[in-house]
């Protein structure tokens, strides 16, 4: 059974249809990559997988179980937690009160703590500025931690929007990097990103939405390969 | 790296003490006047008022003109109370306690009911089950025949509620307040009219807040100023439900039992539970709202719970502090509750920084020092120039302080703590790899 499966999935904001026939699943373990142009979609289907959002039609499965009609609150303590776009980090909040926040759904403190002295090893530059307000940090240091209070709720399927928007080249490296190794420990990822290269380098499966549907799906180093997705996303 | 080992309450508490004794001293030994000793009051209760709001406002980020209604019906619902004890207006001493008691109870138990029945699983129940042959506004009319159902049940269980309530309160509460000795049964009756008055403007805050506060912030924010409206206009005429609110009259013959030692009583404990409030998971909640919605959301954050929690506790404050107000001069009249002057809590949070209640209890304490001092300092037939000098002082304020006195800072004991060094996990440092070292310096 996969870990997500979501199935022909359509989303509309009021009159505007958003998404119209989005599927595909991710197998636990796994890093998948959904790539496509601005307003593909993208950001959508994160934000219906993750309760923002209803679909109008379509399905989405979690370990099996729908969650479409599943709060938000819910689908975190399930084990989903998503580091939305433009990372919305809590800018009059500490570095560090911005990881509480991440872990807002559990209870235990020992256990918050450990799970604090795990981001703080993925990312050594928060741990140096853990008492420094969200809103003073660098954008890059903005989505180290909106990556680390994402993982604060110890999630089993992390939704990451665009991790690398507005980042130096060498920070997009240094951000992939912590990716894979938060894959490694355990975690499996959805990534949602524009630059397409860095993602199917990463991922083990990609999918290519065009709008608002799923038009091309694969292994994503064929992909990578793929003279259309080339063409189209590679420049 | 701890500077003072002192913990932060003790100061806190101490600067407490001073200005509490220093006022009792001052007025016992004749340094100041029955009218400063009153204003002195006064400040507290537009502090405990203005906290309200800037737990609504200033931490939860909800704009609200409204505040100023939940004051009145703090107000005129503790003097209901405290007025039947000394006259028994309603025909016996503890008549309106029992009454308003028991309607809390019969609105909470509707409400609870509600809960119970998951409306909008029923609904959509509905919904599925007739969208195959049924259109949309079709399923609508369907749905409207048991909501109406639901409704009269639940006012009808409302109202039970309310009667069975009452049959038990009234003879214990009648009882209570003749058994008791007058001194005694005193005391506790005027803590049970502040905590109505507390209550009473809670419930309805939540009433109004959780339709309201879906609205999104600038409609909330108008659709609040229609409800401040409506309960002034409700006071001015209150006497033709109940007689003795006398309506644009004025309410009078209300006891005048508040004190110094009252004000700072209640002051000191809402101050108490509104801080460790705000420093827990909740209040940390609150906040993440005001910064970010859709993130709090992604966080797990219930917003429009929570939004309605701070809502409700920001009403219990306004209550609280017109129960005092209402014991103060032992006279309400509506006009203290138009619109105009629920721009005064307002007024005190901007000026003391949305966000901190620091800034809050000095600027409450100060405006309302401030405008009254004006008044005796300036030379007689110019005491309406002070509100030509309020303003101006408040505009001078806002130009040097954008963010108010104090900002989203805290002094003493309302700050948060910052864990001390062994609490703070700290990773086995390893050395850094070359891409985190190259990076550090273009970050
Ligand atoms: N809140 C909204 N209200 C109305 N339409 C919206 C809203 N959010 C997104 N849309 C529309 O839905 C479509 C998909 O948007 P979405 O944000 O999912 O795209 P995306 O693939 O994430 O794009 P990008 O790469 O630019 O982030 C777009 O046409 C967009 O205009
Ligand atoms: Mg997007």
């Amino acid at each position: 059974m996969p870990l997500l499966q979501v199935e022909d999935l359509h989303v509309a904001y009021g009159a505007i249809r958003a998404i119209q026939g989005i599927s595909f699943h991710i197998e636990a373990g796994e890093i998948v990559t959904l790539i496509g142009a601005n307003g593909a979609g993208k950001s959508t289907t994160l934000r219906t997988v993750s309760g923002l959002l209803r679909p109008m039609q379509g399905d989405v499965l979690y370990q099996g179980r729908s969650i479409t009609r599943t709060s938000p609150e819910r689908i975190v303590k399930m084990g989903i937690s998503q580091v939305p776009e433009g990372r919305l980090i809590f800018s009059s909040l500490t570095v560090l009160e911005n990881l509480e926040m991440g872990a807002y759904t559990r209870k235990d403190k020992n256990e918050i703590r450990d799970t604090m002295k795990q981001v703080f090893t993925s990312f050594p530059r928060l741990e140096e500025r853990r008492t420094q307000l969200g809103g003073t940090l660098s954008g890059g240091e903005q989505q180290m931690l909106a990556m680390g209070r994402g993982l604060m709720s110890r999630p089993r399927l992390l939704l990451l929007d665009e991790p690398s928007m507005g980042l130096a080249p060498i920070l997009v490296d240094e951000i992939f990097e912590i990716i894979k190794t938060i894959n490694a420990q355990g975690t499996s990822i959805l990534l949602v990103e524009q630059n397409a290269a860095m993602a199917l380098s990463v991922a083990d499966r990609a999918y290519v939405l065009e709008t608002g549907r799923t038009v091309l799906e694969g292994d994503a180093k064929e992909l990578l390969h793929n003279p259309e997705v080339r063409e189209a996303y590679l420049g | 790296m701890r500077k003072l080992s002192l913990p932060s309450w003790i100061p806190t508490l101490i600067v407490g003490l001073i200005v509490f004794f220093g006022v009792l001293y001052a007025r016992d030994n004749g340094h100041i006047s029955a009218y400063r000793y009153q204003i002195f009051q006064i400040a507290v209760i537009a502090s405990i008022s203005a906290l309200g709001l800037n737990l609504i406002y200033g931490f939860n980020g909800q704009f609200s003109l409204g505040h100023i209604g939940f004051y009145a019906i703090g107000a005129y619902s503790s003097a209901l109370i405290t007025k039947d004890y000394q006259m028994a207006w309603s025909g016996s001493r503890a008549g309106a306690l029992a009454w308003m008691m028991a309607g809390q109870f019969g609105i909470i138990a509707g409400l609870a009911l509600i809960r119970m029945l998951r409306l909008d699983r029923l609904r959509r129940k509905i919904t599925q089950s007739t969208s195959s042959y049924l259109k949309e506004h079709e399923t609508r009319m369907v749905c409207l025949l048991p909501v109406l159902f639901i409704v009269a049940a639940v006012i009808g269980l409302g109202v039970v509620a309310t009667l069975g309530a009452h049959a038990l309160l009234d003879p214990g509460l009648n009882a209570l307040v003749e058994g008791l000795s007058d001194n005694v049964a005193r005391n506790v009756i005027f803590v049970l009219a502040i905590l109505n008055g507390g209550t009473m403007a809670a419930l309805v805050a939540y009433l109004v807040g959780l339709p309201l506060l879906r609205l999104g912030s600038d409609y909330f924010g108008i659709a609040t100023l229609g409800f401040a409206i409506m309960v002034f206009t409700g006071l001015q005429n209150s006497d033709m439900v109940i007689d003795t609110m006398r309506g644009a009259r004025g309410m009078v013959a209300i006891p005048t039992w508040t004190t110094w030692g009252w004000v700072m009583a209640t002051f000191a404990l809402l101050v108490f539970l509104m801080r460790n409030l705000l420093r827990s998971s909740h209040g940390r909640a609150m906040i993440s709202v005001r910064e970010d919605e859709i993130a709090a959301q992604s966080m797990g954050v219930d917003v429009n719970q929570l939004k309605t929690m701070a809502f409700t506790v920001g009403g219990l404050f306004a209550g609280v502090g017109g129960a005092l107000y209402a014991h103060l001069y032992g006279f309400l009249h509506p006009s203290t509750f138009n619109i105009i002057r629920g721009f005064d809590p307002l007024i005190i949070i901007v000026l003391g920084g949305l966000g901190s209640m620091t800034g809050t209890i000095l600027a409450g304490v100060g405006v309302v020092v401030l405008i009254e001092e004006l008044r005796v300092i300036l030379p007689q037939g110019f005491e309406d120039w002070r509100f030509v000098i309020y303003p101006i002082i408040l505009l001078l304020v806002m130009l040097l302080r954008s963010e108010g006195l104090m900002g989203t800072r805290e002094w003493g004991w309302f700050r948060t703590p910052v864990p001390p060094e062994r609490d703070i996990p700290l990773s086995t440092r390893q050395p850094a790899t070359p891409a985190t070292a190259a990076s550090s310096e273009d970050v």
